[in-house]
């Protein structure tokens, strides 16, 4: 059923086929991207939980050294040690494009080189076990950006895929039938305007006959007539 | 230039200092989502690592964000474990795309 009644012209046909073609391609290069975005979607969400449970499980690691430190140590020791840094991180980011998706990627460059120098204590009064937990902090920090890098990208994926997908089914099941009914209806209404034409020139061709006969006739009957008359 | 941020309880994020990330502690899940807020006005932080305690009392606040580029607020077990609300986040965001759990 076409939602509102249109003008059943021939341009009005030709505007709607143009349409129904346009949403056609628009279908197709749609429904292409959808499947391509969820292809590399799927990929990094089974990517994405596994960074995540790695990165979990070593956090876990991490907060389990902190907390037997913080038992070996004065909590006011401990915040002295980590007060200053020595250590500090600076982030650059880029973009880079999936199917139309721009996902963020992440470059980190610390202040110093040296791994060593991420101890912003002294080792003499400090415990070994804070030792332990920065130093497992800092192996998982690499992971923890990755997986931010990857988690950012499977969120704006979602979306995208999400609003393609409304896209191809608005299309399939709203715009493309809606255009071929008007087409259809556009259609009908012109063919029937075609045999109302006919009709019509047949009836007046059949009245123009049926005046002709009946002028012959009469012209007959008085020739007849006069022909009678002068015989007589 | 961007900057990594630290977002939980005090115990939980002391650590990331020595890393050389900035570290905001907060007290309370009012405060955590005050520092939020401020962290992602200021344009200058890419990524927000929020310990999965406060992030269970703050979800409209991390949806607001979800959308956006920057920042990424990256969930992170805090010193009492994990809540798998970040695992529970990754099966969102298939739920959405795909329309089902499909793993």
């Amino acid at each position: 059923m076409p939602s509102a009644q249109v003008n059943a012209t021939r341009m009005e046909l030709t505007k709607q086929k143009k349409k129904l073609a346009t949403s056609k391609r628009g279908h197709k290069l749609l429904k292409d991207k959808r499947d391509e975005l969820m292809k590399q979607f799927l990929d990094m969400v089974k990517e994405n939980r596994a960074l995540r449970q790695k990165v979990e499980q070593a956090l876990m690691r991490a907060h389990g050294s902190f907390t037997v430190a913080s038992a070996l140590m004065s909590s006011e020791m401990m915040e002295q040690s980590l007060l200053y840094p020595k250590q500090s991180v600076e982030l650059g980011m880029k973009f880079k494009n999936i199917m139309s998706v721009n996902v963020p990627l992440y470059q980190f460059q610390t202040k110093s080189a040296d791994s060593g120098e991420i101890y912003p204590y002294g080792f003499a009064t400090t415990s070994c076990e804070l030792d332990d937990a920065v130093d497992a902090l800092s192996s998982v920090f690499q992971d923890m950006l990755k997986l931010a890098q990857m988690e950012k990208a499977c969120q704006l994926m979602a979306e995208e895929i999400e609003k393609t997908r409304r896209r191809v089914n608005a299309l399939e099941y709203v715009v493309i039938p809606d255009c071929e009914a008007k087409i259809k209806s556009i259609t009908m209404k012109l063919d029937e305007n075609e045999r109302n034409n006919t009709i019509r020139l047949m009836k007046v061709k059949d009245m123009m006959l049926a005046q002709q006969i009946e002028a012959q006739r009469k012209a007959d009957e008085e020739a007849m007539a006069a022909f009678k008359a002068s015989n007589a | 230039m961007f900057k990594i941020a630290v977002l939980g309880d005090r115990e939980s994020v002391l650590g990331f200092k020595a890393l050389g990330l900035e570290v905001h502690s907060a007290e309370t899940a009012a405060e955590a989502k005050k520092t939020l807020h401020a962290l992602a006005k200021d344009g200058e932080t890419a990524i927000i690592y929020l310990t999965e305690q406060y992030a269970a009392e703050m979800t409209d606040e991390i949806a607001k964000y979800k959308d956006q580029v920057t920042p990424a607020i990256i969930l992170i077990p805090g010193k009492s474990g994990s809540l798998g609300i970040g695992m529970k986040n990754i099966t969102d965001s298939v739920e959405r795309a795909v329309g089902a759990d499909i793993f």
